[in-house]
């Protein structure tokens, strides 16, 4: 059917063509703010759950510098901070401390056999250069980000536990139990193994780490090891500091001072 | 039985002997299901004992399916007849003892749902990821080996595949052993002599499966065993003991040289409880001193001598790996030395694990499965071995 054809026909029908224009313009109106108001919430979800949209980079080394004069003996708000902000029992399991409660930091008491001397300080994940971790994961699920953080991808997770048996630092625990009321930043999986994370999701918003945040006599530095002005840098460099079981040759992102 | 042909009383004893390790074996599935409903936590392990019992049975059947293999290679690769004729019951009791061994390491996995990421997302640098591969191969070069064997146009290929074999297990317990000596974190592991170690062991442990296993086949086919045969092997399971017994032997001698090893050697061997025990009274009286009297003590060496030290290698290897495995990780890490450690995590102390049964019903499964794969293909298939009248094997000694 040719336009002169339609014209007649629509004529016939008493139907003037400049009202389809409108209704075709109106159809594609509504059409284009339905779409948008369809994918528009789901849009904002996205960028909020991606955070930031620029992908982590290797320029950055996040690392912490912890003072070993400057933790007190018997404080534990760092631990304190850390459950609160991953969701986690605090080492409890079926009622009390228990060796099956998952502990991403503690606190460790130490005493030189020698001279004496009491020190505290706490321990989790050391996020080394080269993790034994990674190495042996047999699926990959653990793995370091670009930005030094060590991670465990948790639907690659196959609960084997070789992490476990690898890392130096006894940083990992695995979730023996069901897991009720988790937090939505804080994925975590019964049958599976977990870590410090570093705080990953604040770290990603800008923000430090609970646990740095916590402490009362900001004994824990977080910040960017690669960079040489940050003031974690500038005080690696005036500082004496070590790593924890340093003749593994792991180059851990936790550095301790006066250890 | 006097009422009932030979013929009956053999089915009625094979469908008895199906339903018992059904029954198990079942016990050992129910055992996996409830450890995935409720977790890890109805185990005795924890955070510092990562793995338990379940890995002991685990790794005592993957090792002994490689061991089981030498008396293939002896009859394939060196071609000793009455090795020969045992091929392809060694390669079946390898299979078994394999598949056993992994139903129960992927059953006691956090996920055993997501084992197929494990084939999926594969990462190169991880030994476990190395051992899938060499599981496979075990599974394909073995069945290969049988079927060139009990296929006759294959029969030229059999030393070949023969030779495959011999390599592919040497490859794949050195495999085994790297699981641990790569290890640098923890104090029983990270030493080169663990694969080497663990190959000898293999040796010894495989054997002695054999040999109990072909005892229980013959006398469940109320068929008699040649004396003469198991004579020549009783040597070669004494041999290997004593190897093994070495290769463990300067294994914690090198420890004990180095000063900062002292602490740990002190809780495996002398202090540490349930750990020294096992290895002493386990390991060394029950799994070497009592095995090897009875091999070579003058007088005795029969039959019944053989097979009890056989037993005895076999309940030695286990509590062998009970020490290695468990009281390995009982000791506490080294990470601040010279000083006393304490912490809510058990830093500095050692590790507490108490077997609990599901853990037990699910090792035993995985025997279970070893056990029906094997009775149930003897049954039905010509994996017994058919000796001539006369052994001589033209004179040559093993």
């Amino acid at each position: 059917m040719s336009f002169r054809q339609t014209k007649i026909c629509l004529a016939a029908e008493g139907i003037e063509l400049s009202d389809i224009n409108v209704q075709r313009r109106q159809f594609l109106k509504t059409s284009v703010g339905a779409a948008a108001v369809t994918i528009a919430p789901g849009m904002l979800l996205f960028d909020m759950a991606h955070g930031k949209s620029e992908a982590v980079s290797s320029k950055i080394r996040w690392g912490m510098l912890i003072d070993t004069a400057k933790c007190v003996d018997g404080c534990n708000d760092c631990v304190t901070a850390c459950n609160k902000e991953n969701g986690l029992a605090g080492g409890l399991s079926s009622g009390g401390l228990s060796p099956t409660g998952s502990q991403w930091i503690r606190k460790v008491e130490l005493k030189d056999m020698r001279g004496g001397r009491t020190l505290s300080l706490p321990m989790m994940c050391q996020h080394c250069e080269n993790p034994p971790c990674v190495d042996v994961c047999p699926t990959g699920a653990s793995f370091k980000r670009a930005d030094g953080i060590v991670l465990v991808d948790k639907h690659l997770c196959i609960g084997c536990r070789y992490c476990m048996m690898a890392c130096p630092y006894k940083a990992r625990s695995f979730v023996h139990e069901p897991l009720h009321d988790q937090k939505p930043d804080v994925p975590r999986g019964k049958g599976t193994v977990e870590s410090c994370t570093m705080c990953v999701h604040r770290v990603d918003k800008g923000q430090q780490p609970a646990c740095a945040e916590a402490c009362p006599n900001k004994s824990i530095m977080f910040g960017n090891l690669n960079d040489p002005d940050s003031k974690i840098s500038k005080k690696i460099r005036t500082v004496a500091s070590t790593q924890v079981r340093a003749d593994l040759g792991l180059n851990t992102g936790i550095r301790y001072q006066g250890l | 039985m006097s009422s009932h042909s030979p013929l009956q009383f053999k089915n009625r004893l094979f469908y008895a002997l199906v339903a018992a390790g059904g029954l198990v074996m079942l016990l050992g599935l129910y055992a996996a299901h409830m450890m995935e409903e409720h977790g890890h936590i109805i185990t005795g392990m924890n955070n510092q004992i990562v793995w338990g019992i379940p890995h002991v049975f685990a790794i005592f059947m993957i090792v002994a399916a490689s061991g089981v293999l030498n008396v293939a290679s002896i009859g394939s690769v060196f071609g000793k007849t009455i090795y020969k004729v045992r091929a392809p019951l060694a390669g079946l009791l390898s299979i078994a003892l394999l598949a056993g061994g992994l139903t129960v390491l992927m059953l006691d996995l956090g996920r055993p749902e997501r084992v197929i990421v494990a084939a999926t997302n594969y990462n190169i640098t991880s030994v476990f990821a190395w051992n899938v591969l060499l599981y496979t191969g075990m599974f394909v070069l073995v069945s290969l080996y049988l079927w060139t064997m009990m296929e006759r146009r294959m029969n030229p290929w059999t030393k070949p595949a023969g030779l495959a074999v011999f390599a592919w297990r040497f490859i794949l317990t050195t495999g085994t052993g790297l699981i641990f000596a790569f290890l640098v974190a923890r104090q029983a592991y990270g030493s080169a002599l663990l694969p080497p170690m663990f190959i000898v062991i293999s040796f010894a442990w495989g054997l002695a499966v054999f040999l109990v296993v072909q005892a229980a086949i013959y006398a469940w086919n109320d068929k008699v065993l040649d004396p003469a045969i198991l004579r020549r092997k009783k040597n070669l399971l004494g041999i290997f003991i004593m190897g093994a017994l070495y290769l463990v032997v300067a294994y914690h001698m090198t420890n004990l040289y180095f000063a900062h090893q002292s602490g740990f050697e002190r809780f495996i061997l002398a202090d540490g409880g349930i750990y020294p025990q096992l290895f002493w009274w386990g390991y060394g009286v029950l799994g070497n001193v009592l095995p090897l009297l009875l091999i070579f003590h003058p007088g005795l060496g029969k039959t019944r001598s053989v097979i009890s030290a056989s037993l005895m290698v076999i309940l030695g290897g286990f509590a062998l790996l009970y020490v290695f495995i468990i009281g390995g990780q009982a000791y506490p890490l080294s990470m601040f030395p010279g000083y006393e450690v304490s912490s809510s995590f058990g830093d500095g102390q050692i590790g507490q694990y108490h077997p609990s049964l599901p853990e037990f019903l699910l090792g035993f499964g995985g025997l279970a499965i070893a056990f029906l794969i094997t009775i149930v293909s003897v049954q039905v298939l010509d994996f017994m071995p058919h000796d001539k009248p006369y052994i001589a094997d033209q004179g040559t000694p093993d």
